[in-house]
């Protein structure tokens, strides 16, 4: 734990610029956003293909993130239905990782000897990535700053070893950090710069679009068709034989088909918000989302990522 | 005579596992020592969020040494059986003794078993407990092979006595055994040694960790006492609650703090709700207004501004939950006060269960059930339907949807709002009770019809698509809704036939379910299916046509003709299995009481026996007369009679079962006996018309002693066989007469 403390940060960038840095630091490789519509961190194939298979692994990460039945056209205080999640991931996970963690937290200006910190049981599963673990949410005062994960297993797979997970709910910890009442009046950069921007400035206009598109406006039949073209898409990707007729070299496509089944979850959410499905019919759904990321994960622990090793001849 | 000082020292046990963990700890521990021969004075166990520890006083130094002896084969036994036995002892043949035994001379083998050091036992048990540690979940991580509940970190094992400390020395899983630990993560981070338990806890304490959970929660309860008494107010008393956050601190620091003034207004029970499942806050009480009006949390850090800024964000995490909880109310009030219409209608789309239909088909269930049920428990018929028709009305409310645990309470608020009057409101809560063995018995007449309807609409439906609990599972909680029915009736010695109810409510699940699952139940119950007068071809001609396309809405419409004309008065089997059930549940709940088993089933046979009042009733009066001793004697005397009856029938092939006449009477014994049966005869049928069991059974005692006088004094099996056959048929009268109360036979000793 660090002696001198920080000066606090002044904006919501910052905080995420001082948990990049810091991560670094720490030794992740940081890594962009997954360039799809994903509706929380731990589906960024950096986190759920990776934390599969034997091969060591660290790596940190923003993502946005899309809730679309959280959507509150912008009013809500804290609900939106896009966010930004901060996602660490270290395999195998380190004796010291709360340690690790509780630095960030002194990174981005938590004062240790004021606040009190607790480690709530939460145990994490996802039914439609078949994956569940042990571990906590992190409170701050009270309130939960982050979920703390050993991840047991991936779809369908048992984590060996097994993957440290961290998760930071980005806007509702800057607003702790920063004294925010509203998410819409945090400063996004510094505001003393010329051109300051709020949280709102940025966003507002996108959640009151996405929150009537989400709700009211999106296209079931549409959004149906695209969730059977997904889910056959995966399918047929994996059906694929492992070796490219092309190149002769083998080549299983297990980023391309899990592609597929994010897709399929997406779609699956957007459905929801629509409330076009009922309760019964949820339970197929996700089932069937998480038979597309079993498939995902027993192709990616074939290759050599995912620890497969050639044998020699 | 050494203590053992064990620590396993971990990342955060979920408080809810740590009281058992201590406990198992410490049994684990102790079983395995002394099963390796060891002895002990005491142990304890303790556990904070981040250890458990068990300290063992008195333990013998080492396990004794042990001699054991071994008779071998005899002296003349084939040499192979000796190899055998030299191998199986580990000894040479010069090592053995002869001895001459009763059948002859055999080899002894002398067994010794050295005694093992304390130090070495424990170095083997520990890992072992260790490796089979009972967590309801554990979990591993990094590369390891160790499972634990979360990351162990280290294991500090000791022997203490008055010389000093020894370490005991074992690895598991890449852990090495020390002598050290750490305390508070945040107050005096570092490791330090200790040498024995006094010394363990005494540092433990200066380094900021409290290591016994009552001490915790203790002191937790005392400061917060404290604190709200000096503000004039009282701490609501939440024993779960209290343990659960004794579980979350090592070092807690009690800080009360305020509700904002927008919140004091809500219903108590929704602050209290709030803050109790999301921030694991304590509720402070006004006395005077009853009102809740601030609340305690305990931190785990004591901070150099007084736990200022602690306090200020959990206030301000409070008032964001808060804000929640007061759209919710608000938003819920405004669809209350204009006759919570469109929640009733929301419920036409919320699915109670795939098969049985959705909430509000079940609402209007149990409105019809509750109509018919109320004039026998003294309510009234129309008042019922309605409050049966509002009662579920909040769980479409938001509330109940954030809180689904205020359902019921949110749901007498909301009617009450809706200008419904006080008894019918009260129903929304009271008719899911009783929810278990010991909640309280709703006694409202309103409330008992509402919940006896609910519960049954319940129980006939999961019966009707053979969804009933086996063994361990009961997702659906049917037993308790069962043992719900019986209290409910016990409790007000209602007299209801449960067979009417249970009948109609099949009937209406029945004709709801959907027609591929009528098709699929009568299937199912083939014979039931014959019963009410469903053909079986014509069964087949619709499973055909069900192949062919565009033909479902015929085929649909020809369903329900055949279940509207089929005759459901012969409908029997869920419904006597379901009977049956409550009958299972029945003595369950009367073990309580001391009625035994054997005595309901002796009284099931009786008529009405789907009245659960009345089954209750016969029982309790046929225990108390078994219990007295002419009760005794006359069970005797009916086995008796019952026992050479059997046998007799048995032997001759004829069933000896009428026609017993008093003219062949010989002795003394024998005529009163005729008399004494003919008189009970009168006086029995008639108590037992009028429901007057203790007086049938006192009728039955004038029996016992006529019954004695002529197993006494009469041979039944007597050379005429005239006589012979007329005292057999008078036994059988005898048997006939004593199961008019109830069939002894069933009864046990």
């Amino acid at each position: 734990m660090s002696t001198d403390p920080l000066p606090q940060p002044k904006s919501f960038q910052e905080i995420i610029l001082r948990l990049q840095t810091y991560w670094a630091e720490k030794g992740c490789a940081i890594l962009q956003p997954y360039d799809m519509e994903v509706g929380a961190g731990t589906f960024h194939p950096a986190t759920t293909l990776r934390s599969l298979g034997t091969q060591a692994w660290a790596a940190a990460y923003v993502q946005p993130s899309r809730r679309p039945t959280d959507g509150r056209y912008g009013e809500n205080p804290n609900r939106l239905q896009h966010y930004y999640q901060y996602q660490v991931l270290i395999k195998p996970s380190p004796p010291d990782l709360q340690e690790l963690y509780l630095g960030s937290l002194e990174a981005i200006g938590i004062d240790m000897t004021l606040h009190d910190i607790r480690f709530v049981e939460d145990d994490w599963e996802s039914p439609t990535l078949g994956a569940w673990g042990l571990g906590w949410e992190v409170w701050c005062d009270g309130m939960e700053v982050s979920q703390f994960t050993y991840f047991q297993q991936v779809g369908g797979h048992d984590c060996k070893p097994v993957s440290g997970e961290l998760t930071y709910g980005l806007e509702r910890l800057a607003m702790y950090v920063l004294g925010i009442d509203h998410v819409m009046e945090m400063p996004f950069n510094d505001p003393q710069t010329p051109i300051a921007l709020t949280y709102g400035d940025v966003f507002r206009q996108t959640e009151q679009e996405y929150s009537r598109w989400n709700f009211d406006v999106a296209n079931t039949d549409v959004l149906l068709k695209q969730f059977e073209e997904a889910e056959a898409a995966c399918q047929a990707i994996l059906a694929e034989p492992a070796e490219d007729p092309k190149t002769g070299a083998r080549i299983i496509m297990a980023h391309p088909a899990y592609d597929q089944c994010i897709k399929a979850s997406h779609i699956f959410n957007l459905l929801d918000a629509r409330g076009v499905i009922s309760v019964t019919e949820r339970q197929a759904y996700i089932g069937r989302v998480r038979a597309l990321a079993k498939l995902c994960a027993d192709a990616f622990v074939e290759t050599e990522a995912g620890g497969w090793v050639a044998q020699e001849a | 005579m050494p203590d053992l000082l064990l620590e396993l020292f971990s990342e955060e046990i979920p408080a809810r596992m740590q009281p058992r963990a201590a406990e198992d700890l410490k049994r684990l521990v102790t079983d395995g020592l002394v099963e390796a021969g060891l002895t002990y004075a005491s142990a304890g166990a303790f556990s904070t969020p981040r250890r458990l520890t068990l300290t063992v006083e008195g333990l013998s130094a080492a396990s004794p040494s042990l001699t054991e002896e071994r008779r071998g084969p005899r002296a003349d036994a084939p040499e192979k059986a000796l190899e055998g036995f030299l191998r199986s002892t580990g000894l040479t043949k010069d090592q053995l003794e002869l001895r001459e035994e009763k059948k002859g001379q055999f080899y002894f083998a002398k067994l010794t078993k050295e005694g093992r050091a304390a130090a070495e036992i424990v170095a083997e048990v520990v890992p072992h407990v260790i490796q089979n540690f009972p967590w309801p979940k554990s979990m591993r991580w990094g590369s390891g092979p160790l499972r634990w509940v979360r990351p162990l970190h280290s294991i500090l094992c000791l022997l203490s006595a008055e010389d000093g400390a020894e370490p005991v020395d074992f690895e598991i899983g890449g852990l090495t055994s020390g002598t050290t630990t750490e305390g508070h993560r945040f107050m005096a981070p570092g490791r330090f040694s200790v040498t024995n338990f006094e010394d363990y806890a005494a540092k433990l304490r200066a380094a900021k960790v409290i290591l016994s959970a009552e001490e915790r929660a203790a002191h937790i309860w005392e400061d917060a006492s404290n604190l709200a008494f000096a503000a004039g107010l009282e701490l609501v008393e939440d024993k779960g609650l209290l343990t659960e956050v004794a579980g979350l601190v090592e070092w807690p620091v009690v800080l009360m703090g305020e509700i904002g003034a927008d919140f004091l207004d809500l219903p108590p029970e929704v602050l209290q709700t709030s803050m109790k499942e999301h921030q694991k806050f304590f509720s402070v009480r006004n006395p005077k207004t009853g009102r809740i009006e601030r609340f305690v949390t305990v931190a785990n850090q004591e901070t150099t501004d007084n736990g200022a800024t602690i306090l200020a964000g959990n206030e301000k995490v409070l008032a964001a939950r808060l804000s929640d909880a007061k759209f919710f109310w608000e938003n819920d009030l405004r669809v209350a006060k204009a006759g919570m219409r469109p929640w009733l209608d929301q419920l036409r789309n919320v699915t109670f269960h795939a098969q049985l239909g959705t909430q509000a088909e079940r609402i209007d269930r149990i409105a019809a059930l509750a109509r018919e049920i109320a004039p026998l428990v003294g309510a009234d018929a129309a008042k019922a339907e309605t409050a049966a028709r509002i009662a579920k009305a909040d769980l479409s409310s938001e509330m109940v949807y954030e809180f689904p645990e205020l359902q019921g309470l949110m749901g007498r608020y909301y009617a009450e709002a809706a200008g419904h009057p006080a008894d019918i409101a009260s129903v929304a809560e009271e008719h899911y009770q009783p929810l278990g063995p010991s909640d309280d018995v709703p006694t409202a007449p309103l409330s008992v019809a509402v919940a006896l309807a609910d519960k049954i609409d319940t129980l006939t439906g999961f019966w009707a698509i053979d969804e009933k609990p086996t063994g361990s599972k009961d997702p659906y909680a049917l037993r308790r809704a069962a043992l719900g029915v019986i209290r409910l009736l016990l409790s007000r010695r209602l007299r209801i036939n449960l067979s009417k109810f249970m009948g109609m409510q099949f009937q209406d699940h029945h004709t709801n379910l959907q027609w591929p699952q009528q098709l699929e139940f009568l299937e199912r119950e083939r014979d039931a299916a014959k019963l009410i007068g469903v053909s079986m071809s014509r069964f087949e001609e619709i499973r055909k046509a069900e192949q062919s396309p565009g033909q479902e809405e015929k085929l649909i419409q020809r369903l329900e003709d055949m279940f509207a004309n089929a005759d459901w008065s012969k409908w029997k089997a869920p419904e006597e299995d379901l009977l049956a059930f409550f009958h299972d549940r029945l003595k369950v709940h009367l073990r309580e009481d001391g009625i035994r088993h054997d005595v309901i089933d002796a009284v099931l046979s009786m008529p009405a026996s789907d009245d659960l009042t009345l089954v209750v009733a016969r029982a309790k009066a046929l225990q108390a007369f078994l219990d007295t001793e002419d009760g005794d004697n006359l069970l005797q005397g009916y086995k008796r009679a019952a026992n050479i009856l059997a046998q007799a029938e048995a032997k001759d092939g004829v069933e000896y079962r009428y026609g017993a006449d008093a003219k062949f009477a010989e002795t003394g014994e024998e005529k009163a006996l005729f008399a004494a049966l003919a008189q009970a005869e009168t006086k029995v049928a008639p108590a037992l018309e009028a429901e007057d069991f203790a007086a049938a059974m006192t009728q039955m005692a004038h029996l016992r002693a006529p019954i004695d006088a002529f197993f006494e004094a009469v041979q039944v099996n007597a050379e005429n066989d005239i006589l012979r056959r007329n005292r057999l048929n008078l036994l059988h009268e005898i048997t006939q007469t004593c199961e008019k109360i109830a069939d002894l036979s069933r009864l046990e000793g």
